[in-house]
C-alpha cells in the first residue's frame, strides 16, 4: 500500500501524478452530472405534466428544515474550501480542523434529512409504505402525488448516499491529516475530495428549489 | 532483452506465477487477458442463445421452445452480447493491452482502478447469470416499460442490478483511458502522432463517460419501480413509458458507437500495415471519430419513430441520423484511399479489415434506410432492423475484434497463429455471416416481424438459409478459438515486429515486459510513416536511400 | 501542469455570503406569485438563482476560474450534455401539440 505523497510506479513525475488525479476526479464528476441528470429529466417531465399536484405535494414538505440544510451544506463547502487553503499555505493543524468541521456539518445535514424522512413516514407520504397523500384525495391525485414523493425520496436518497460516501472519504482524509500528511507541496487528496464534496453541494443547490419551492405562494 | 528459444526470457506472462499474481495484478496487459477470458465466456453464452433461436426458426411454428421461452432467448442473447461482450470487447481487451504501449507509457493512469473495473464486470455478470438461471428474462434487451417494470414475471430485478453494476466497469475504463491519453503520453508523442486506434478509444471513452451513467440511473429507476410499485414509467400510475424510452435510448444509441468506434480504430491500424502506406487523411479519421461520438448523442429518438413522438421531433432526429453517417463515410473513403496504390498483402488481419469495410458499408447504408421516416414505418420492428444491426455489430464490430486479436496476437503471446488455417477461418466467417444475415434483409422487407416466435410459411426458405448460414458462422468462430489456443504453445515465434508495422507497441518485445519499455521512448516520427522508418527494413517508395537502390 | 493559484479565505467568505443571500432570495421569490407576469417565471427565477449559486461554487470553491482550459471545457461539456438530454426530450413532448 502506497503512503500518500509517494510517486506511484506508472507515473514519471509527481506533477504527472497530480495532474492525472485531478483530471480523473473531474471526469468522474462528469459521470455524476449525467447520473443525477437522468433523474432531473424524470422530474422535469413529471412536474410539467402534473404542475398542480406537484405544487401541493411540495408544500407538504418541511421548508424550514430544507432551508436550514441548504445553509448547513453550503457552509460545509466553505469549510472544505478552507481545508484546501490551509493545506496550500502549510497550516497542517488547521487542515484537520476544517476537515472535521466539514464532516460535522455533513453529519448535521444527514441528521436533519433523517428528521424530514421520519416526518414524511408519519404522514404516509412514503411510496410503497402505506402511501396516502391526504384524506379524500382522488386516486389520480394520489398517484401523481406519489410520483412527486417517489422522486423526492429517490433524488434526496441518492444525494444522501453520496454524502455518506463523502463522509467516509472525509474520515479517511482526517486520519491522514492527523499524521501531518497534507502540506503545501502535497495536498491532492484534499483538493480532489473537495471537488467531490462541492459537486454534492451543487446537486443540493438544484434539489432545494425544485423540490421545496415549487409553489409557496 | 535476453532471449530464449526466440522468446524473451522475461515478459509479462511469466514475470510472476500463481493465481494470486493474476487475480491481484495491476498490469494492464494481464487485466486485458482477464477480460479476454470473461468476454469470451459471455460470447459463448450469447452464442448459445443465438443457436437456439436459429434452430427454433427453422420451421414456421417453431416447436423447439414455447413463445414465452422464445422471448427469453432473444432477450438473453441481446443482454449477454451487448452488455457483456460487444461493449467491453475491444476496449477492455485490446484497448487495455495496447494503449499504454502505443503511447509509450508503463501502464494506464490508474492500474488499480483498471483491476477494479474487471471485478465490477464479473460481479455484474454474476447477477445477470443469476437472472438467466432463475426464470430468465423476457423483456427484450431494451427493457421497455411497463412490461419490465410491472408486468413481466421473469427475473428482471437481478438483471437490471447486474447491468447497472456492469455500467461502472465501462465508466471506470473510459475514465482511465481519457486520463491516460491526456497525461501519460511519452515525450514527442503529440496528439497528432497518436495511432488512430488511440483516437478511436478516446472518442469511445467520451461516450462511456457521458452515456453510461444515464442507463445506470434509468435501470435503477426501473428496479425501484418494480420493487416498490412506483409509477415513473407506468401509465396506470400516471407515469410515462415513452420517458423510459427517451432515457434508455439516450445511452443505448451512443452505445452502438461504443461498439463500432474501437473496431474502426483496429481497421485504421491494420490497413496501413498491409498496404505498406500511411493512412490517407489521418486528421480526418481522427476528427471523424470525435464527430461520431458527439453527433451520436443527438440521434437517439430514431428508435422511437413509431411511438407517437412528435412529428417535429421525428423529423429532427431523422435529419441528424443522416448527418451522423457522414463521418463514418469519411472513414470508409479514407481507408479505401489508403488501399489505392498500396502494396497490399492478404494476411488474415487484412482479410478481416477488408471484410469489415464491405459489411460495415452495407450495415451503415441500411441504417439510412431506417432513418428515413416514411420507410421506417414499414420496416421498423422487422428483420430488416435485425439484419442492419447484425451487419454492423457482427460484420463490423466482431470482425474488427477478431481481426485485431489476430493482428496483435504475436505481440500478446509472442507467437504467430497458423496463417493458412486462419485465412480459411476468415473466409468461412465471411461466407457464414452473409448467408445468415442477408436473407434477413429480404425477410424484413417482406414484412417478417422481429421478436416473433412463429412466422408465415412463405418465409421458411429464407429462414432455413439463415440458420444454415449460422452454422457456418459458428464454425468460423470456433476455428480461431482452437488454433489461437494451439498457437500459444506451438505457434512460430513472432519476434518484435512480424508484419512489420510502425507503432510504438511493435518496438517492444513480444510478449512485452511487465513495465513495457526498458527506457521511456522519445517519439520523433509521425504515425504510419513507412517511408521514414529504415529500421523496418521495408522497400517503400520515397524511403531514404536503400543499399540496393530504389524504384 | 499543476494548479498553484491559492484562493484567499476572504474570497471564500464573500462567496459564502453571496450564496446565503441567493438562498434567502430564492426562498422569498417562491412566496411571490411571479407567474402572473409571465408564465413559468417562478421556475425560471428559481433555476436562474440556482444556476448562479452553482456557478459560484464551481468557479471559486472548485477553483474553476483558476483551472486550465481543459478543465473548463470538461465543465462546460457536462452541462451541455445534460442540456441536450433535457432539451431534446422535452421538445418531443412540447411539440406533439403543434400538429
Amino acid at each position: 500500500m502506497h503512503r500518500s505523497g509517494e510517486l506511484y510506479g506508472q507515473f514519471e513525475t509527481m506533477d504527472q501524478q497530480r495532474e492525472s488525479a485531478s483530471l480523473g476526479m473531474w471526469v468522474f464528476l462528469v459521470t455524476e452530472v449525467l447520473f443525477f441528470g437522468g433523474m432531473f429529466m424524470t422530474y422535469t417531465l413529471n412536474r410539467s405534466t402534473y404542475p398542480d399536484v406537484f405544487g401541493e405535494a411540495s408544500r407538504s414538505i418541511n421548508l424550514t428544515l430544507g432551508a436550514v440544510n441548504t445553509v448547513v451544506l453550503i457552509g460545509s463547502s466553505l469549510t472544505m474550501a478552507m481545508a484546501v487553503w490551509a493545506a496550500q499555505v502549510g497550516k497542517t493543524r488547521l487542515v484537520t480542523f476544517f476537515l472535521i468541521a466539514t464532516l460535522i456539518l455533513g453529519t448535521v445535514f444527514l441528521g436533519i434529512k433523517g428528521v424530514e424522512y421520519h416526518e414524511k413516514f408519519v404522514e404516509h407520504h412514503v411510496p410503497g409504505l402505506d402511501f396516502n397523500f391526504e384524506l379524500g384525495a382522488s386516486p389520480a391525485t394520489n398517484a401523481h402525488a406519489q410520483l412527486f414523493f417517489s422522486l423526492y425520496f429517490a433524488m434526496t436518497g441518492l444525494h444522501a448516499l453520496h454524502m455518506i460516501i463523502g463522509a467516509g472519504l472525509l474520515l479517511w482524509l482526517i486520519k491522514e491529516s492527523l499524521r501531518g500528511r497534507f502540506t503545501a507541496s502535497y495536498n491532492t487528496p484534499v483538493e480532489n475530495v473537495g471537488l467531490y464534496w462541492h459537486f454534492v453541494d451543487i446537486v443540493w443547490i438544484f434539489l432545494f428549489p425544485l423540490l421545496y419551492l415549487i409553489d409557496r405562494h | 532483452m535476453a532471449v530464449e528459444n526466440g522468446l524473451p526470457r522475461e515478459h509479462y506472462l511469466n514475470a510472476t506465477y500463481g493465481i494470486r499474481s493474476w487475480l491481484l495484478t495491476t498490469d494492464h496487459k494481464r487485466i486485458a487477458m482477464l477480460y479476454l477470458a470473461s468476454v469470451t465466456f459471455f460470447f459463448f453464452i450469447g452464442g448459445t442463445f443465438a443457436s437456439m433461436i436459429r434452430i427454433h426458426l427453422l420451421t414456421p411454428n417453431g416447436y423447439l421452445v414455447s413463445p414465452e421461452t422464445y422471448n427469453k432467448l432473444f432477450t438473453m442473447h441481446g443482454v449477454a452480447m451487448i452488455f457483456f461482450f460487444l461493449i467491453p470487447s475491444i476496449p477492455a481487451v485490446l484497448g487495455n493491452f495496447l494503449i499504454p504501449l502505443m503511447i509509450g507509457a508503463k501502464d494506464l493512469a490508474f492500474p488499480k482502478i483498471n483491476l477494479l473495473s474487471w471485478y465490477i464486470y464479473v460481479v455484474g455478470g454474476c447477477f445477470v447469470l443469476y437472472s438467466f438461471s432463475t426464470g430468465g428474462l423476457d423483456t427484450g434487451w431494451t427493457f421497455y416499460t411497463p412490461l419490465s417494470s410491472v408486468y413481466s414475471n421473469s427475473a428482471v430485478t437481478p438483471a437490471v442490478i447486474g447491468i447497472f453494476i456492469n455500467g461502472f466497469s465501462s465508466i471506470l475504463t473510459g475514465l482511465n483511458f481519457i486520463v491516460t491519453i491526456h497525461t501519460m503520453r511519452a515525450p514527442g508523442m503529440t496528439w497528432f502522432r497518436l495511432p488512430l486506434f488511440v483516437w478511436a478509444h478516446y472518442a469511445t471513452s467520451i461516450i462511456f463517460i457521458l452515456g453510461t451513467p444515464v442507463i445506470a440511473i434509468t435501470l435503477l429507476l426501473v428496479g425501484l419501480e418494480r420493487m416498490f410499485h412506483l409509477g415513473f414509467f407506468n401509465p396506470a400510475l400516471g407515469g410515462d413509458p415513452i420517458l423510459f424510452q427517451h432515457l434508455f435510448w439516450f445511452y443505448s444509441h451512443p452505445a452502438v458507437y461504443i461498439m463500432i468506434l474501437p473496431a474502426m480504430g483496429v481497421i485504421s491500424e491494420i490497413i496501413p500495415t498491409f498496404a505498406r502506406k500511411p493512412i490517407f487523411g489521418y486528421s480526418f479519421i481522427a476528427g471523424s471519430s470525435i464527430a461520431i461520438a458527439v453527433i451520436g448523442f443527438f440521434v437517439w429518438a430514431h428508435h422511437m419513430f413509431l411511438t407517437g413522438e412528435s412529428v417535429y421531433a421525428a423529423l429532427t432526429f431523422s435529419l441528424l441520423s443522416y448527418l451522423v453517417a457522414i463521418p463514418s463515410a469519411v472513414k470508409v473513403f479514407n481507408w479505401t484511399s489508403t488501399l489505392y496504390k498500396g502494396s497490399i498483402s492478404f494476411d488474415t488481419p487484412m482479410l478481416y479489415a477488408l471484410g469489415f469495410i464491405g459489411l460495415f458499408l452495407i450495415g451503415g447504408l441500411t441504417g439510412l434506410f431506417l432513418a428515413c421516416l416514411g420507410l421506417d414505418i414499414h420496416i421498423h420492428d422487422t428483420y430488416f432492423v435485425v439484419a442492419h444491426f447484425h451487419y454492423i455489430m457482427v460484420g463490423g464490430a466482431v470482425m474488427g475484434y477478431v481481426g485485431g486479436l489476430h493482428y496483435w496476437w504475436p505481440k500478446i503471446t509472442g507467437r504467430l497463429y497458423p496463417e493458412f488455417l486462419a485465412r480459411i477461418a476468415a473466409v468461412t466467417l465471411f461466407i457464414g455471416f452473409n448467408l445468415t444475415f442477408f436473407p434477413q434483409f429480404i425477410l424484413g422487407y417482406m414484412g417478417m416481424p422481429r421478436r416473433y416466435s412463429s412466422y408465415p410459411p412463405e418465409f421458411q426458405a429464407l429462414n432455413v438459409m439463415s440458420t444454415a448460414g449460422a452454422s457456418i458462422l459458428a464454425l468460423g468462430y470456433l476455428l480461431p478459438m482452437v488454433y489461437l489456443i494451439w498457437s500459444m504453445r506451438y505457434g512460430q515465434v513472432a519476434g518484435r515486429n512480424p508484419w512489420p508495422a510502425t507503432g510504438l507497441e511493435w518496438q517492444t518485445d513480444s510478449p512485452p515486459l511487465t513495465e513495457n519499455f526498458d527506457v521511456t521512448p522519445e517519439v520523433t516520427w509521425e504515425a504510419y510513416d513507412f517511408a521514414n522508418r529504415p529500421d523496418l527494413g521495408l522497400d517503400v517508395p520515397g524511403a531514404p536511400v536503400h543499399a540496393h537502390g530504389d524504384d | 501542469m499543476s494548479e498553484h493559484h491559492i484562493v484567499s479565505p476572504k474570497i471564500y467568505l464573500s462567496i459564502f455570503a453571496a450564496l446565503m443571500v441567493c438562498t434567502a432570495l430564492t426562498v422569498y421569490a417562491a412566496t411571490v406569485d411571479l407567474n402572473q407576469y409571465f408564465r413559468g417565471l417562478n421556475v425560471i427565477v428559481a433555476l436562474a438563482i440556482a444556476t448562479l449559486k452553482a456557478s459560484l461554487v464551481v468557479l471559486f470553491f472548485m477553483h474553476g476560474k483558476y483551472s486550465p482550459k481543459r478543465t473548463q471545457l470538461i465543465i462546460v461539456c457536462s452541462v451541455f450534455w445534460l442540456a441536450i438530454m433535457l432539451f431534446m426530450t422535452m421538445s418531443d413532448y412540447v411539440s406533439r401539440a403543434w400538429l
